[in-house]
């Protein structure tokens, strides 16, 4: 499935649905591919970073940058995988896994301070300045990871 | 700070309201203090970057689970394709078929033996005419009168104007216009909206304009060389970036000419699908002149004049509207206007193109024409 032809079968729905473990419906997962041939335009079985950019709403987000380095180049299967972190159905580790390599902006591994001071200066980037961000560095200043536990 | 309203008509889905776009933290009421831990929420910026890949209506109602480690949940994915609100602007919207039942069909059948058998070959007639009675006017007025300047500029232009109209009623044009005609005055600049090339036609054959236009291949490049450069008009091309600067002084120049013939600009840069306007160029505006904004508004139950340069070529497109019913359109000149002091050219343009969406009923999008061409580059991402 991992050229782009414009058929999806039977099979394939559920190859797809199964990689994503049942989080999406068979008719969301078409949808899906309907929308994924829509945004990869030259049919080659992946939308490249230039594709997503070309939605504009997803241009203007800040995180743009940091979704385009997980998402660029995936093939149909991968890309249902990948939004599948989004469903009501996924698991709190999915989602938090997913947020984390969000906040890992070098990828590393780890999300350490430099990290977070990314993320704050890419989600104000023009509603605070540097000044107001130093408020970070303040020495003693706890930052407490609260994971809510169901 | 007013509140993002997140209405459930259908009909408000057409107007993107740009807060949208902003992270929800950066809009909430400064209550006392904002705390950090809201700043670095990624969440709801997350699900709208996923909204965005997705393509969900705006107007679904998101369930937000409080905390830092959240991530929105996307209901009910309702998959309404090419809706962002960039595609929209430039998509043909086909006709509903109406036809389909024993008694419609017959008659739509009748319609088109009319419409290819009779307006067909009526308005090739018409069409042929007009060009003979042209061109037999025009090279001896062009070649002839090398010497007497002043008398072959008018009679060239009342001869654009002809053919023009005679174009007109090759697709059978009823055009209503509204407000007063323009005038040749220096230091002014019409805008308009523009649908499709004819746009420029159906203006022309009112008043002979000088325009500004992309040099297109085929039989339409061979024309503009030729007549319409009579008219005095400026080729710029797409590609090329050094081209702005140059174009600019033309434009600059003839506009300050006393007896050029007025110039039209089409501040869009492309043809939109006259239910929206995108982005207006700044460089209509920031010439130091008055700024005459004209609207123009397709009938579209006759036929729909959107012409989409990517799906059909021009003459494909000028076959098309020649074996429908009829062109109707109102062309409205409205009220002139300056740069208020204090305005930038941004502004400006932003002014005018209120104007003109409000009279044509269009609206008003927040995108570059430009991006129907090539894919938006780093810098113009808000940075």
């Amino acid at each position: 499935m991992g050229n782009a032809s414009s058929m999806l079968t039977q099979y394939d729905i559920e190859e797809v649905q199964h990689h994503c473990n049942n989080l999406f419906s068979q008719q969301e997962i078409v949808s899906l591919y309907q929308r994924f041939c829509q945004l990869d335009r030259t049919a080659k079985g992946f939308i490249s970073a230039d594709e997503f950019l070309s939605v504009p709403e997803f241009a203007l987000n800040p995180l743009s940058q940091r979704l385009l380095r997980m998402v660029d180049g995936l093939n149909f299967k991968d890309f249902v995988a990948f939004l599948s972190a989004f469903s009501a159905k996924a698991s709190m580790p999915q989602k938090i896994e997913l947020i984390f390599k969000v906040y890992d902006s070098d990828y590393n591994g780890k999300v350490t301070f430099n990290d977070i001071l990314d993320v704050l200066r890419d989600l104000t980037g023009g509603f605070m300045t540097d000044k107001q961000r130093e408020i970070l560095y303040k020495p003693g200043l706890k930052m407490d990871v609260e994971i809510p536990v169901d | 700070m007013s509140k993002l309203n997140s209405s459930s008509s259908e009909l408000e889905l057409d107007r993107p309201n740009i807060e949208d776009y902003l992270p929800t933290d950066s809009l909430h009421e400064p209550s006392g203090k904002l705390r950090l831990r809201d700043l670095l929420d990624v969440s709801p910026t997350l699900t709208e970057a996923a909204g965005a890949i997705v393509d969900v209506r705006k107007d679904l109602p998101v369930d937000v689970i409080g905390g830092m480690f959240s991530i929105t949940v996307l209901n009910e994915i309702s998959f309404v394709h090419g809706q962002d609100s960039f595609t929209r602007c430039f998509k043909s919207n086909p006709p509903e078929p109406w036809n389909w039942n024993v008694y419609l069909f017959p008659l739509w059948c009748l319609g088109v033996v009319v419409r290819y058998g009779i307006l067909f070959p009526v308005r090739i007639l018409i069409l042929t005419l007009g060009w003979l009675i042209f061109l037999s006017s025009y090279i001896p007025v062009h070649l002839l009168l090398k010497g007497h300047d002043k008398l072959r500029k008018r009679l060239e232009r009342c001869l654009v104007e002809l053919i023009c109209s005679f174009f007109v009623a090759s697709w059978t044009g009823v055009v209503k216009y509204h407000g007063p005609r323009p005038s040749m005055r220096p230091k002014q600049v019409f805008v308009a909206n523009h649908t499709s090339m004819i746009d420029f036609i159906i203006l022309e054959q009112m008043t002979a304009f000088a325009v500004i236009m992309q040099k297109h291949p085929g039989w339409v490049g061979l024309l503009q060389s030729t007549i319409l450069e009579s008219v005095g008009c400026i080729w710029f091309n797409r590609s090329e970036a050094k081209d702005r600067e140059i174009v600019a002084r033309k434009l600059r120049e003839h506009v300050e000419g006393a007896d050029n013939n007025p110039l039209l600009i089409f501040p869009e840069g492309t043809c939109v699908n006259n239910h929206y306007t995108v982005m207006f160029k700044k460089g209509a505006f920031e010439l130091g002149s008055t700024v005459c904004p004209i609207a123009i508004k397709y009938n579209k139950i006759f036929v729909d004049a959107f012409w989409n340069s990517r799906k059909q070529s021009f003459t494909m497109h000028l076959l098309q509207l020649m074996t429908s019913w009829a062109v109707v359109c109102d062309v409205w000149y409205l009220e002139p206007q300056n740069l208020k002091p204090g305005e930038t050219p941004i502004e400006f343009a932003e002014r005018v193109r209120d104007i003109i969406s409000v009279r044509a009923g269009l609206r008003k999008v927040p995108w570059d024409g430009y991006l129907k061409y090539s894919r938006p580059s780093p810098k113009h991402r808000e940075r």
